[in-house]
C-alpha cells in the first residue's frame, strides 16, 4: 500500500554544488513590489545539473 | 526541519531542507508527527493504538508505512538537517559590487489621489518632480558599468506615475536598446502603471519593450474607486478598465500582472480577485496595503482570519477553475518546485540595497523603492556610486540566518528572510520581522503548495 507520494522537486542539497551563479531576479522588482519571497521566481542557472 | 500541515483534503509534509514535498495518508501522517520522538518500538505501538479497531489499518500497513518513512530519511527526503548557515553570505560575497536591477522614479508625481499611496501619492514625501533623459541615461550606463558579467539587467519604470514622464521613458529604451548588444547585455523592462494614460502609443510601446507590465486595480468598483480617485476625488475604475482590457488583449499573452492592493475596507479580497476574473484578467496579484501603523487602511489583528480564510478560499477557486480548463494565475501562489531558485540564493535574502537599487528623479540612490525618502537609507547617486557603505553592509548583512526569528521558522527558505523595508517600517530596523507579513506569508505558502500537490496528481501542472 502506498502511503506516500513524493512530488518531483528540485533538491536543494544538491543545488549547493552548482547553484550560485547570481543570474536570477533579486527582489520583488517586477512584480508585486511590496512584499519579497523567492518561492516564485525562476532559476536562471544555464547549467543546472542536480539529481531531482 | 519538517512542516505538516492538512488543506484542501490533502494531508502535506514538507521536508523544509531538502525542498521535498510529500502527500501522504493519515498513517504516515501521524508517523511522521512522531516520528522522531520515539524508537520504532515505541512509535508502532502508539501508532497502533491510535488505529484499533478503524477498517482497513493494519498493523502490517502501519509497519510498512514506517518503513516507507525510514527509506525518505535515509535518502535525504525527510528530517534533512539544516547544515546551510556557513553559506548564507556567500552570493551576497560572490556578487559583491554587482548590480542587477534598478527601479527608476520616473515621475514623483501622480495623477491619481489614493490615500493609501506608501509613495506618498507619488512624491515620496518629498517635491513633485520627474526624471530627466540625462539622469535616466546615467542610470542606465552606471547599471551596466556595474553589473559585471551579469547578462540580464531588469529595469523598472515606476513613480508616482511614469506615463506622466512617457517621453523619457521611451528614449531611455530607446539608449538601453541601442548599447545592449555591444555591452552585452539584455534589457528587460517592466511598466508599473495606473492605467489613465494608457493609449495606442503606450499600448504598442509597453508590448513591443516591456516583458513585464504591472496594472494597478483593486477589483471591485466600489473598493478601487474609495482609494484610488483623481485629485477631484473621482474614482478611476470606469476609465482604466477598458484601457487595460485593451492592453491585455493586445499583449498576446506576453507577462502582465493585474496589481491589486487589499487594506481593511476588504480584507474579503476573494470578491476583488472574482472581479478581475470576471472582466477577462487572469494574471493576478493581491497585496496586503503598505502603510504607516495607524492609519485607516491598515490590516487590522481583527482582519487577519478573515485573510487567512480569503487565502484558503482562493486555493479552492484556483483548483475548480483548474478542472473547468479556466485557469488563472496568482502571482504569490506561482511555485515551480522543480525550476525554482537554488540553496544560496533562497538564504541570500532580499538583493535590495545590493544587487537592486531605486533611483529618483535627481539620480539619488536608495536600498529600494519603498526606502525612498528616508535620508539616512541614501545611499549615494548614479555619478559618483554608493558611498554610505554603512547602510549598505546593513543591507548586504540581511540572510535568512540574520533573523533570529527566522531559524526556525519552516517557510524561511520559501521567502528568504522577508522584505527589509516591510521589516524597517514595522519594527524600526531592516534586519526586524514583520510578523503579520509573516503570517500572511505562511498560509500563502501552504496554499501554493496545495495546489501545485493538486496539479501534479490531476496533470496541470
Amino acid at each position: 500500500m502506498e502511503h506516500i507520494k513524493t512530488l518531483e522537486t528540485r533538491n536543494l542539497c544538491d543545488s549547493a554544488k552548482n547553484g550560485g551563479c547570481g543570474e536570477c531576479q533579486t527582489s520583488c522588482q517586477s512584480a508585486c513590489k511590496t512584499s519579497c519571497g523567492i518561492a516564485n521566481q525562476q532559476c536562471e542557472s544555464t547549467e543546472k545539473k542536480e539529481s531531482k | 526541519m519538517v512542516h505538516q500541515y492538512k488543506l484542501g483534503g490533502y494531508n502535506v509534509v514538507l521536508d523544509i531542507c531538502s525542498g521535498s514535498v510529500h502527500a501522504v495518508d493519515e498513517v504516515a501522517y501521524d508517523i511522521i508527527e512522531i516520528f522522531e520522538k520515539m524508537d520504532k518500538a515505541e512509535l508502532l505501538a502508539e501508532i497502533s493504538k491510535r488505529y484499533s479497531g478503524r477498517d482497513g489499518i493494519t498493523e502490517k500497513d502501519i509497519e510498512e508505512c514506517y518503513e516507507q518513512v525510514q527509506a525518505l530519511k535515509d535518502n535525504g527526503k525527510l528530517f534533512t538537517p539544516d547544515t546551510f548557515e556557513p553559506m548564507a553570505g556567500k552570493l551576497k560575497e560572490k556578487t559583491s559590487g554587482v548590480i542587477k536591477a534598478l527601479c527608476l522614479h520616473i515621475a514623483h508625481t501622480c495623477n491619481l489621489n489614493c490615500s493609501y499611496c506608501f509613495a506618498s501619492q507619488g512624491k515620496y514625501h518629498g517635491d513633485r518632480a520627474v526624471m530627466s533623459y540625462e539622469v535616466g541615461k546615467r542610470a542606465l550606463d552606471f547599471l551596466v558599468e556595474n553589473s559585471g558579467s551579469r547578462r540580464n539587467l531588469e529595469v523598472d519604470f515606476f513613480g508616482g506615475e511614469p506615463l506622466m514622464n512617457f517621453d523619457v521613458v521611451k528614449q531611455l529604451v530607446a539608449y538601453a536598446r541601442s548599447i545592449e548588444k555591444e555591452k552585452g547585455k539584455n534589457f528587460r523592462f517592466t511598466l508599473t502603471t495606473n492605467g489613465l494614460l494608457i493609449d495606442d502609443d503606450v499600448i504598442d510601446f509597453a508590448n513591443r519593450e516591456c516583458s513585464n507590465v504591472v496594472l494597478s486595480l483593486d477589483g471591485r468598483k466600489e473598493i478601487h474607486d474609495r482609494f484610488r480617485v483623481d485629485y477631484s476625488g473621482k474614482g478611476s475604475w470606469e476609465r482604466i478598465v477598458p484601457k487595460f482590457k485593451k492592453l491585455v488583449e493586445a499583449r498576446g499573452g506576453k507577462n502582465y500582472y493585474m496589481r491589486g492592493t487589499f487594506t481593511h475596507a476588504n480584507p474579503d479580497f476573494l470578491k476583488d480577485i472574482k472581479q478581475m476574473l470576471d472582466l477577462g484578467f487572469t494574471e493576478l496579484s493581491m497585496e496586503p496595503v503598505v502603510c504607516a501603523a495607524g492609519d485607516p487602511s491598515e490590516l487590522t489583528e481583527a482582519d487577519l482570519p478573515i485573510v487567512l480564510e480569503q487565502y484558503e478560499k482562493l486555493a479552492e477557486l484556483m483548483i475548480k477553475r483548474d478542472r473547468e480548463g479556466r485557469p488563472f494565475t496568482f502571482y504569490h501562489y506561482m511555485i515551480d518546485l522543480t525550476g525554482g531558485p537554488c540553496i544560496y540564493k533562497r538564504i541570500s535574502g532580499c538583493g535590495s540595497g545590493t544587487e537592486y537599487m531605486a533611483v529618483t528623479p535627481w539620480g539619488d540612490l536608495y536600498p529600494c523603492h519603498q526606502f525612498v525618502g528616508e535620508e539616512k537609507f541614501k545611499l549615494g547617486n548614479v555619478w559618483d556610486g554608493v558611498d554610505n557603505k554603512e547602510t549598505q553592509c546593513e543591507f548586504a548583512a540581511c540572510n535568512v540566518y540574520a533573523r533570529p526569528e527566522c531559524r526556525n521558522c519552516w517557510a524561511k527558505l520559501y521567502c528568504s528572510g522577508g522584505c527589509a523595508a516591510n521589516a524597517y517600517h514595522s519594527t524600526g530596523s531592516v534586519t526586524g520581522v514583520y510578523e503579520y507579513g509573516c503570517k500572511l506569508f505562511r498560509k500563502r505558502m501552504e496554499c501554493a503548495i496545495m495546489v501545485a500537490i493538486d496539479r501534479a496528481f490531476n496533470g496541470k501542472s
